[in-house]
């Protein structure tokens, strides 16, 4: 639907901008660069007119410009237009305003319309010496024959865009490349992982599961109410602890590369830790040290945040970053469940409602919900396998 | 995956939306085929500035030549409403461009293109430096006194005015204040006085008379003497220029303001068909068109909103007037509109922009763009009849509150 409405929208407007008479307007050009790494691709719009008055298009001189004339000045409007645009990057531990040069080049050209008239398009690419964070911009475009004249950027990094005017006044620009796009690029993946753990439900039941004991203590075989905040507390910032732990170093070892497990024995492992977390309140056989169960399968959930995070796709120039977001999202969500359950289960932990109707009844609810799960997930890798 | 793929389809059509008139980059098929038309150089006035520029760039310093080609760009500006001459112009004086104290003829050039991008501060430091050494510099003195009228500096308008006694030409000095008179409480004595003094004088210069014309034409419109402003309009339309030669635009938007409100859309119509480079012109072409029902009216509209685009993408605000009356008229927002009305307004106080500030106003119901509006009326004492209902209607709203 979208598709068909853009379509016929675009047909409509070039309709009319082909019909109108090209506009009367200040000299722009646009500029458009897009950073990756160390690369700079770029696209460099510059009014037919504007370069006619520079260096002269017009070889006959009739007022009308054919693509033949414009053609066979290319290697000057080249020359030109590159003679007018450095670009660079701050040299490492070099004085202030000390730039290393990012060579430019252009690949190809070719033509466009903008609302006051034609334009040459320079496609343009640049190396520069290593990644960019900050590039510099020297732009000198026109300025000695029209000062009115203004070079509009994009630039692009990422999905994220800035822009910047140059004018004779601000012919050098420094733009922060990086910077902005890291942090922003960081808290994206803060996002993703804050909204993993929000709408995985096994992570969430299997802490649940380690939680929901962590307010009392087991004597002599029966679930008795811990004494204080401070040991409830310990209790439950030692199993968050560990499986925190855990699951942080599965997750940087599966999107580092460097382990890679089935990712069908991976959710069937963690179903299977579901279960045994939530029997493990029903018939216990671990009492103490629910960290140590907290931190071994905190392993496996560690593979599964990993193909989360490998789906959503990784730039390879910002790994460790986004995996690192990716990480304190998790934890933040997490922090965020402990944050509601510990007072809550606190203020009821010594009642029987919370021994039976809580601890006995959520837990048989989880270890059914798991065991469902389970046999899903069970199923699933019998029937492809088979 | 999903999220991603929002987020493409909207950036692409917010680019499809922005850039409309990009084709797309492409590779003509035909190399005969013609991609641009360039001011010609069959056309005697385009070869003389070529060759101007010619001279002038194997001489940069030479002050003569550089502002005898600024002025003929200034020229070449106002007559094709074309901006890049502007730059150009600039770019003559560019060796004397940051001088604080440049030559008289510089200054005035350079005070003239700085008004055209509304820098009227500096405008004026300018024309001071030139009449601190010549007070007897009639152009600088002119131009003095138009960006105190633009700014709405009557007082200091009409002295600039009053000190071109005995200096320049009976006419340009009855002009000069009639166009303040014409606004500040005087409508009626102004108009009848520069209209004798023109009739005094049969031999003006064309350019002077259509100026004059003009400006008598518009004040017989603000009178609501509409049998005299369109003699007077036909007149100033016949006198503008050489025979054959296109009426300026300023002349011709002035003119289809007036036939707009006298609902004869059909002939601005006609008059703007092959007009519509300029924005100013395009925006009453449209709503001429939008006023007779063409089919044609929404993609005029269309082609307006990218031109206002482009403008806003450069960071100018030169034709934020326009843009409040495109904002009204074409694209019904009547909030966009006021906001950028009172930003004009904080700028430029002519005619127009009172106009455009008080029917903006009006349809939002603003009651702070409405209260400068009214005060600015109450302070100056202009009379327009063309707005005078709309007015009406602000004292009435304003009383309900």
């Amino acid at each position: 639907m979208i598709l068909h409405w853009r379509r016929a929208g675009l047909g409509l407007l070039l309709a009319l901008c082909m019909a109108e008479s090209a506009a009367h307007k200040p000299s722009d050009s646009y500029l458009t660069l897009t950073v990756a790494g160390n690369q700079v691709d770029g696209q460099w719009d510059i009014a037919l007119r504007d370069l006619d008055m520079a260096i002269g298009l017009d070889a006959d001189g009739n007022g009308e410009l054919t693509w033949d004339e414009v053609r066979a000045r290319h290697a000057d409007i080249a020359a030109y237009a590159l003679s007018r645009l450095a670009l660079g990057i701050p040299r490492a531990g070099g004085m202030a305003g000390a730039t290393a040069p990012c060579p430019l080049a252009v690949t190809s050209q070719l033509l466009d319309q903008h609302s006051d008239g034609a334009y040459a398009v320079l496609k343009l690419r640049a190396t520069c010496p290593v990644d960019v964070v900050t590039l510099d911009a020297d732009y000198r475009l026109l300025f000695d024959i029209d000062p009115q004249h203004k070079g509009l950027l994009r630039l692009a990094h990422g999905a994220l865009t800035s822009t910047a005017i140059f004018t004779p006044d601000s012919a050098r620009q420094s733009l922060q490349v990086a910077n902005a796009a890291r942090w922003r690029q960081f808290f994206d993946y803060v996002r993703h992982g804050v909204w993993h753990i929000w709408i995985g439900f096994d992570h969430i039941l299997f802490l649940l599961s380690l939680l929901l004991p962590a307010v009392l203590v087991r004597r002599a075989g029966r679930w008795q109410a811990r004494d204080s905040v401070r040991a409830s507390s310990i209790e439950v910032i030692k199993i968050v602890t560990a499986f925190t732990l855990a699951h942080s170093i599965t997750l940087t070892l599966a999107t580092l590369g460097m382990v890679a497990l089935p990712s069908r024995v991976v959710e069937s492992a963690i179903a299977l830790s579901v279960v045994v977390a939530a029997l493990n309140n029903l018939w216990p056989l671990i009492t103490r040290r629910l960290a140590l169960l907290a931190f071994a399968f905190g392993l496996i959930h560690g593979f599964g945040f990993a193909s989360v995070l490998l789906d959503l796709g990784l730039p390879q120039s910002s790994l460790l970053l986004s995996l690192v977001g990716f990480n304190v999202g998790v934890e933040l969500g997490q922090l965020a469940i402990v944050a509601v359950f510990l007072p809550l289960a606190y203020l009821v932990r010594a009642t029987a409602f919370y021994r039976k109707a809580v601890l006995m009844g959520g837990s048989s609810l989880i270890a059914a919900l798991a065991l469902v799960w389970l046999s899903e997930r069970v199923l699933d890798l019998k029937i492809i396998t088979a | 995956m999903n999220l991603v793929c929002r987020f493409c389809a909207r950036a692409l059509l917010t680019l499809t939306l922005a850039d409309a008139c990009h084709a797309a980059p492409h590779v003509p098929a035909d190399g005969r085929q013609v991609v641009e038309r360039l001011p010609g150089r069959a056309n005697p006035i385009q070869r003389q500035l070529l060759q101007l520029r010619a001279e002038l760039s194997k001489n940069p310093n030479d002050v003569g030549r550089a502002t005898a080609l600024a002025q003929r760009y200034i020229e070449q500006a106002r007559l094709e409403g074309d901006p890049r001459y502007l730059g150009y112009a600039q770019a003559a004086l560019a060796p004397w461009w940051k001088l604080a104290q440049a030559s008289d003829e510089v200054l005035v050039l350079r005070a003239t293109l700085r008004q055209s991008t509304h820098q009227f501060a500096l405008a004026l430091a300018d024309l001071d430096t030139v009449l601190a050494r010549d007070s007897g510099n009639v152009q600088a003195r002119i131009t003095r006194a138009t960006v105190q009228m633009v700014t709405g500096d009557y007082a200091g308008a009409r002295t600039s005015c009053m000190r071109l006694y005995s200096r320049a030409p009976k006419l340009i000095v009855q002009t000069c204040l009639s166009s303040v008179g014409g606004v500040n409480g005087d409508a009626r004595a102004s108009f009848d006085k520069l209209k004798a003094t023109l009739e005094r004088h049969p031999d003006t210069a064309p350019g002077i008379r259509t100026w004059v014309q003009t400006l008598l034409a518009e004040m017989a419109a603000r009178a609501g003497d509409n049998a005299a402003a369109d003699a007077l309009f036909r007149q100033a339309m016949a006198s503008s220029g050489p025979a054959g030669a296109e009426p300026d635009s300023y002349l011709l938007g002035a003119y289809c303001d007036f036939l707009l409100d006298r609902g004869r859309a059909a002939e601005v119509a006609a008059l703007l068909k092959d007009r519509t480079r300029i924005d100013a012109l395009l925006l009453r072409y449209a709503i001429a068109q939008k006023t007779l029902g063409a089919n044609d009216a929404a993609a005029q509209s269309a082609a307006l909103r990218l031109r206002f685009e482009a403008a806003m993408l450069r960071g100018d605000t030169v034709h934020q007037r326009e843009q409040a009356r495109f904002e009204l008229a074409l694209r019904g927002n009547p909030n966009t509109a006021v906001r950028l009305a009172m930003l004009n307004w904080a700028v430029q106080k002519e005619p127009a922009d009172l106009r455009i500030l008080v029917e903006t106003a009006a349809a939002s119901g603003d009651a702070a763009s409405a209260r400068t509006a009214l005060d600015w009326i109450d302070k100056t004492g202009i009379e327009d009849r063309t707005i005078a209902a709309t007015v009406a209607r602000l004292r009435a709203m304003k009383g309900s509150t």
